[in-house]
């Protein structure tokens, strides 16, 4: 009786252990290795937001989980990845958080919740493909941009479709919910709303829909995922103006987030982030873009 | 408020799809879960039993993955809807709209046969028994004497059957038909201030179709309690 006993323990130590050594091996490289910084006494001001992240030692920041490219978390990784995850690194290093640590967490936020997690202060920053509008800042705070995109098309290898203008009174894929596809609407295709990005690619492939349309960087890396099937066409038709959400409860983040910015913009930590994210053989590095004022 | 008036015609327009994917799905869902009803029932072992297996899978199956077989997985092994293409005006009934309306009659066929075959249940013995008296072969006592008193049985589940489906409709939302519920995510993503009222003005008007349906649910009874 007792030997049984003490080889059901054995055997559920074991597996225990092993399942912990698989929790280790999602273990991801993509990306900029970013340290923390040190944070010496009166770096933030006594009573602000930042002061309190610093102090707490944890942060919490809103992305998205299925943007590949910008906020995108595989199955097996621990961590999501993308130029929106670099750039909150480099936030979260300047509060003297260690980035890679479990001091961060990486909320997931799609596009509807993101106003909403942070007014209810579940996220202390969102920086998940969010686009700046004026509607948006009556409710949050958004600064930035520290990313300027344009929307594009993504059809298959063969098809003979150009641009946009192509696609009038056609079915064009983008996400449910989503500025890109208000924006194929608004240039007369036919919206066709998918849950995911990678769905809408899918459904391209399989020939159900002519095309879909987003931010050129996500079809970029769509494209890279199946290639020889898909590739991106057209001018853009979009600006977008992609900048970090902070709630309006803490006014004092925008300076912050802008002086973070700025200092990556000229130490080159930017172009670093956007080679190991969005860059390619192919892809040119754009200049950073201009930085709004805070109110 | 603003925001649904100023797309009043965006709304309007997933309304439309709203309604038209439950009234086909509706109508073909009767239609074929009549016929599995009538399977089930019916004097072939065999068929007795493939319908059976029918609505043990379909039932089992959760709608959405139902609904994600005939949209993705069914043009990978070339089951396409593509043949399909009708337009009215703004509305436009294409591969994917048909897709979706497959997956929501295969699913909702699966609770309208057990829904009927409960009604059936409900008619006396003896009525079959008499019907088969004078002669009437299995078709004949179904359409003549079984099913029309079934259908009167089955009102109350039937009409619970199709409410659900008119609610299931906005799954199609989030696999290419722009529904109300997509229109709803797409005024929410605009219109950030306004969340709550464009959220409470779906809500109402998804209330008041099926208050509708429940009211013509409720007429059929009361229409056919003495006949």
């Amino acid at each position: 009786m007792r030997f049984t006993r003490t080889k059901a323990l054995v055997a559920a130590t074991g597996l225990a252990l092993s399942l912990a050594a698989c929790g280790d091996a999602g273990e991801d490289s993509e990306g900029v290795d970013v340290q923390a910084e040190e944070v010496e006494e009166g770096k933030f001001e006594e009573g602000s937001r930042m002061a309190e992240l610093a102090e707490a030692g944890e942060i919490t920041i809103g992305v998205k989980y299925d943007q590949p490219g910008l906020g995108f978390k595989d199955a097996s990784a621990d961590v999501p990845s993308g130029f929106d995850v670099e750039i909150a690194k480099l936030l979260v290093a300047d509060l003297g958080i260690d980035p890679s640590s479990d001091a961060v967490t990486w909320e997931e936020t799609i596009s509807d919740n993101r106003e909403p997690y942070l007014e209810a202060g579940r996220v202390d920053l969102v920086l998940a493909s969010y686009s700046i509008t004026d509607e948006r800042r009556q409710i949050v705070g958004q600064t930035g941009p520290y990313l300027i995109t344009g929307q594009q098309v993504l059809v298959s290898a063969d098809s003979d479709i150009t641009g946009i203008a192509d696609l009038e009174g056609e079915e064009v894929c983008s996400v449910s919910g989503s500025t890109s596809l208000e924006n194929v609407e608004a240039e007369g295709a036919v919206g066709a709303p998918a849950d995911t990005y990678s769905q809408c690619a899918e459904d391209v492939l399989n020939g159900s829909v002519e095309a879909m349309s987003t931010d050129g960087a996500i079809l970029l890396g769509l494209a890279a995922q199946n290639e020889g099937e898909l590739k991106v066409v057209g001018e853009e038709f979009s600006e977008e103006r992609i900048g970090v959400g902070y709630s309006l409860e803490s006014p004092e983040m925008c300076e912050w987030i802008n002086g973070v910015l700025e200092e990556s913009f000229e130490n080159g930590d930017w172009e670093a982030a956007f080679q190991a994210t969005l860059g390619g053989d192919d892809v040119e590095t754009p200049e950073p873009p201009a930085l709004d004022e805070c109110a | 408020m603003d925001a649904v008036l100023d797309n009043l015609d965006a709304v309007v327009r997933a309304f439309t799809y709203t309604l038209l994917l439950f009234l086909i799905s509706g109508v073909l869902s009767l239609v074929l879960g009549t016929a599995l009803a009538a399977l089930r029932v019916g004097p072939v072992s065999v068929l007795r039993l493939a319908a059976s297996a029918y609505v043990t899978i379909v039932r089992n199956t959760p709608l959405l993955i139902v609904l994600i077989f005939f949209r993705i997985a069914a043009p990978k092994i070339g089951l396409n809807f593509n043949f399909v293409d009708v337009q009215f005006g703004d509305i436009r009934l294409n591969n994917l709209f048909t897709a979706c309306v497959v997956g929501l009659t295969v699913y909702t066929a699966a609770f309208v046969c057990e829904a009927i075959r409960s009604g059936i249940n409900a008619v006396q013995l003896g009525q079959a028994e008499a019907a088969r008296a004078i002669g009437l072969p299995f078709a004949g006592v179904m359409r003549e004497v079984v099913l029309p008193q079934a259908f009167r049985a089955s009102v109350p589940p039937l009409a619970s059957v199709q409410i659900a489906l008119l609610k299931n409709t906005t799954v199609a939302g989030a696999l290419g038909v722009f529904e109300a519920f997509a229109r709803m995510r797409s005024l929410n993503n605009d219109y950030a201030t306004q969340r709550i009222e464009i959220f409470l003005v779906f809500a109402f008007v998804f209330v008041v179709l099926v208050e509708v349906l429940s009211f013509i649910a409720n007429r059929l009874e009361r229409r056919w309690r003495i006949a």
